[in-house]
């Protein structure tokens, strides 16, 4: 790449300068004169509670929308993208966190896509195009072949073949929105590795995340938005977890987690022999009343499928769920619920939230034949249950009318958490019920599973997130490749510590812990 | 901090306005295009504004306008029902055939309204319970019941001259043919079960989002039956509507319904990949079909140039839907 001669650390102007640009939608004003400077051959960390204007930002730069004010110059030269190829064909790639990739197409198909090479005017040019993405594949140190279909790839794979995409269309400026939400900690381990290498090849890097230590690690600058305002920046030098909390939320949190460990009750629910064959082996659990159980592992060691044959959402082979020491007839979720069992999925927006329906109708979703004579709705019972809720919840919403697919994440998990706490269920599995959450909404989400445990409730709680698990849980069970491997807290007497957890979750201790059994 | 909390109210009351306009929207719908359409054809021809013609459009709508009313159940949860045509077919010579059976012409409405019931209830557990995309089980259907409808005309038409439930096709409330009279209360029922109860809720979250209803505990398979079923029962009123209406009946009858209904539910709002929409908008787009069929014949427009003209009307009229409501979405 030419820039990457030119544009050392130690680079004159910035690559990439955002200057007081405001946009407004219908009523709400999301963007108040930004700022922002990206410099090439840095990581520049891009950060902000949801709802802070960080996607709508990235939109603009991406030609997705346009600023109703403001300038946005790119080496040196102020562009007006219309529309996302004249952005994309100008420097500007931008990694999304749904990836876009093209499952049915080949590797090369999909880095190639819209723009296919021609061999005389109208046949697409396979060999060629597979031979210079595999180059570029080579470069990024994948794993993978060009001419391999993408179906097959993993999260981490396919967003190699987006970067791929993106060094493709000489992109100066890379835009990654939470990359690593969707991956394992090996995978993250790897794309560091590729972000680095971009990064030394003078690419400028947006990094989007939540995550803090992510940000330590790779970033070289930092930028914080709040309510669509820009807060300020910092240096690496600057960088502290207590300043970029202030920066984001306004004001100090104090203990993250402060949590009264609490001491175990009777039993509630029981799971035994629980199995479907294939994601998940012959899990027993017991769940205690006041507790919160968490269930920890890597991604895809079978957290999810666990809870979801506990709910009835999928096939099981073997297994029974007791609650309250009653065996329950669990063939589909209706009975789950019907017994006293809720479950917030981890997927909100394809397994939860109702985006095209209204706040309020999300909120009382499950209360329906409570407020209901013989099938006809009581709305003002409605009302005033999906009021009570927005209130208790904090939940910001213009009315009980407004759509849900309007509201940030936080606030459309608050209403998923609302929906449950309306049926007041004996059980709740929470499956990580923060990803994708700001940290002013995971304060709220850790106090409310407070208030849920004082009420009697027991908490199933999945989540990726060590820290989290170790802040908020009482006892926590370890899974890898479907097996629950390790228990630790409780009665256990092994301390709950990440350290803990891992040796559990990993296989490089496989022997360790079966030896110790 | 002052000032952050009245910016924080003022969004907040931006968003309430957005919120007004789009309810506002959503309601009025396509109502001025067919305002639009009906204040040309009364300047274009002296005809169209009489109140026999009215009542004549209101009249020729009424089929397509409860075949369209139970489309828009099924579009709600996302499927298509490709066979209300045929479906209206056979149900109407299963009408004509069993009036004429003696002693047992009573039985002509209840028999035909069951047999378009039990075609939609079985496609809905098809789609339900075998998981095949709703376009290929009523294509199936489309085909299997328009043969099913020739074999019980027996290849040619039946007649019963004295059919006991004439009265449906031909009497009046008043100046208000019993036509219009049933499509109208067909609406309004409709309305009420969307929009009034669980059962309506219900399908506008399956058609929403299948996988959240099923996983907060919505009997997803019997919403899926009770929209197919709707659009059956609705099928087989309409077939007994055609029957009494001609005295008669043909395996024929009823061919290319299915597609304006399709027309009257997309011209209404209705989202094609379900969840959104209303059933009086669908009585709007049914109504702005039949005004165009009616007055293009006032004006002696040749019946192929109203075909050319109807298709780009549906087109434009989304379009133009489309527009107006970009921004809005969300």
């Amino acid at each position: 790449m030419s820039t990457s001669t030119k544009a050392g650390q130690s680079s004159a102007r910035p690559i990439l300068e955002v200057r007081q640009i405001c946009k407004s939608f219908p009523g709400v004003r999301v963007l108040k004169s930004v700022n922002l400077s990206i410099w090439p051959g840095e990581v520049h960390a891009f950060m902000g509670e949801n709802g802070a204007g960080k996607s709508t930002l990235m939109k603009i730069l991406a030609g997705a929308y346009y600023p109703d004010s403001g300038e946005i110059i790119l080496d040196g030269k102020t562009v007006h993208f219309r529309t996302p190829h004249e952005a994309r064909l100008a420097g500007i790639g931008i990694i999304y966190q749904e990836l876009t990739v093209a499952p049915n197409l080949t590797v090369s198909g999909n880095v190639f896509l819209g723009s296919e090479l021609k061999r005389f005017g109208f046949m697409t040019d396979t060999a060629e195009m597979d031979r210079k993405t595999q180059e570029v594949l080579n470069r990024l140190g994948a794993r993978f072949k060009a001419t391999q279909r993408a179906a097959h790839l993993a999260v981490a794979e396919q967003q190699q073949v987006e970067i791929a995409r993106a060094l493709f269309y000489k992109s100066r400026v890379l835009v990654m929105d939470e990359p690593t939400a969707a991956l394992s900690d090996r995978e993250t381990d790897r794309l560091f590795e590729v972000v680095r290498q971009l990064r030394s090849e003078g690419m400028a890097i947006i990094y989007i995340s939540h995550r803090m230590a992510e940000v330590y690690e790779l970033a070289d600058r930092l930028s914080v938005l709040r309510d669509g305002e820009y807060v300020g920046e910092l240096k690496r030098p600057e960088f502290s977890a207590d300043k970029v909390i202030e920066m984001m939320v306004g004001r100090r949190l104090e203990d993250f987690y402060e949590h009264a460990k609490h001491s175990a009750g009777r039993v509630v629910l029981e799971v035994k022999n629980m199995s479907d064959g294939d994601r998940v082996k012959n899990a027993n659990f017991q769940l205690r009343q006041g507790e919160v159980l968490g269930l920890a592992g890597l991604v895809g060691a079978g957290r999810t499928e666990l809870a979801r044959l506990i709910f009835g959402a999928d096939k099981r082979k073997s297994g029974e769920v007791y609650l309250d020491g009653k065996k329950l007839r669990i063939n589909q979720p209706q009975d789950a619920i019907r017994a006293g069992i809720g479950y917030v999925p981890e997927d909100r927006k394809l397994q939860g939230v109702f985006l095209q329906m209204s706040s309020g109708e999300n909120i009382t979703m499950n209360i329906l034949g409570q407020c209901a004579t013989s099938g006809v709705l009581d709305f003002k019972k409605l009302t005033d249950r999906a009021n009570a809720e927005v209130k208790a919840m904090r939940v910001r919403t213009a009315s009980l009318k407004q759509r849900a697919g309007g509201l940030s994440g936080g606030n459309q998990q608050k209403l998923l958490l609302a929906r449950w706490l309306e049926i007041n269920p004996r059980v709740l599995i929470l499956d990580e019920p923060t990803r994708g959450v700001d940290v002013g909404a995971k304060a709220e989400i850790y106090a409310l599973i407070q208030q849920l445990l004082e009420k009697g409730m027991a908490v199933l709680f999945i989540s990726s997130e060590l820290p989290e698990i170790v802040g908020v849980c009482d006892r926590v069970l370890v899974m890898r490749e479907g097996e629950i491997t390790g228990e630790v807290g409780g009665e256990t007497g092994i301390e709950i510590t990440q350290q803990n957890i891992m040796k559990f979750a990993t296989d490089v201790t496989r022997s360790a812990s079966t030896n110790g059994n | 901090m002052a000032t952050e909390a009245t910016t924080e109210t003022s969004a907040l009351a931006a968003a309430k306005r957005k919120e007004f306009t789009r309810s506002v929207i959503e309601l009025a719908g396509m109502l001025p295009v067919l305002v639009v359409i009906c204040i040309l054809f009364a300047v274009l021809t002296p005809n169209f504004l009489t109140q026999n013609n009215l009542v004549n459009v209101v009249r020729q709508a009424s089929i397509n306008i409860v075949l369209a009313a139970g489309m828009t159940f099924v579009i709600l949860t996302g499927g298509i029902d490709l066979a209300v045509g045929s479906v209206l077919g056979f149900t109407a010579v299963i009408s004509v055939v069993v009036s004429l059976i003696p002693g047992l012409s009573w039985a002509a409405v209840p028999v035909a309204l069951f047999a378009g019931l039990l075609v939609g209830v079985l496609t809905g557990a098809t789609v339900a319970y075998i998981g095949l995309p709703p376009f290929i089980v009523t294509l199936g259907t489309y085909t299997a019941i328009r043969g099913a409808a020739y074999l019980a005309a027996g290849g040619t038409t039946a007649i019963n001259s004295k059919i006991g439930f004439a009265w449906i096709g031909n009497g009046y409330v008043g100046p208000v043919p019993w036509l219009v009279v049933i499509a109208l209360l067909t609406i309004a029922v409709s309305a009420f079960i969307l929009h009034r109860t669980i059962l309506g809720v219900h399908v506008y979250a399956v058609g929403g989002n299948a996988q959240a209803a099923r996983l907060t505990g919505i009997p997803v398979p019997f919403v899926l039956i009770f929209a197919y079923g709707v659009s059956g029962l609705l099928s087989g009123l309409a077939g007994v509507m055609s029957a009494s209406r001609l005295y008669s009946a043909q395996g024929q009858l009823g061919i290319g319904y299915e597609l304006d209904a399709i027309a009257a539910v997309i011209l209404g709002g209705t989202s094609f990949v379900g969840g959104i929409g209303t059933v009086f908008g669908t009585l709007i787009g049914a109504l702005i079909i039949a005004v165009l069929n009616n007055g293009l014949t006032l004006m002696n427009v040749s019946f192929y140039w109203q075909l050319v003209i109807k298709g780009a009307v549906i087109i434009l009229a989304v379009m133009l839907d489309k527009l107006r409501t970009r921004g809005q979405a969300g």
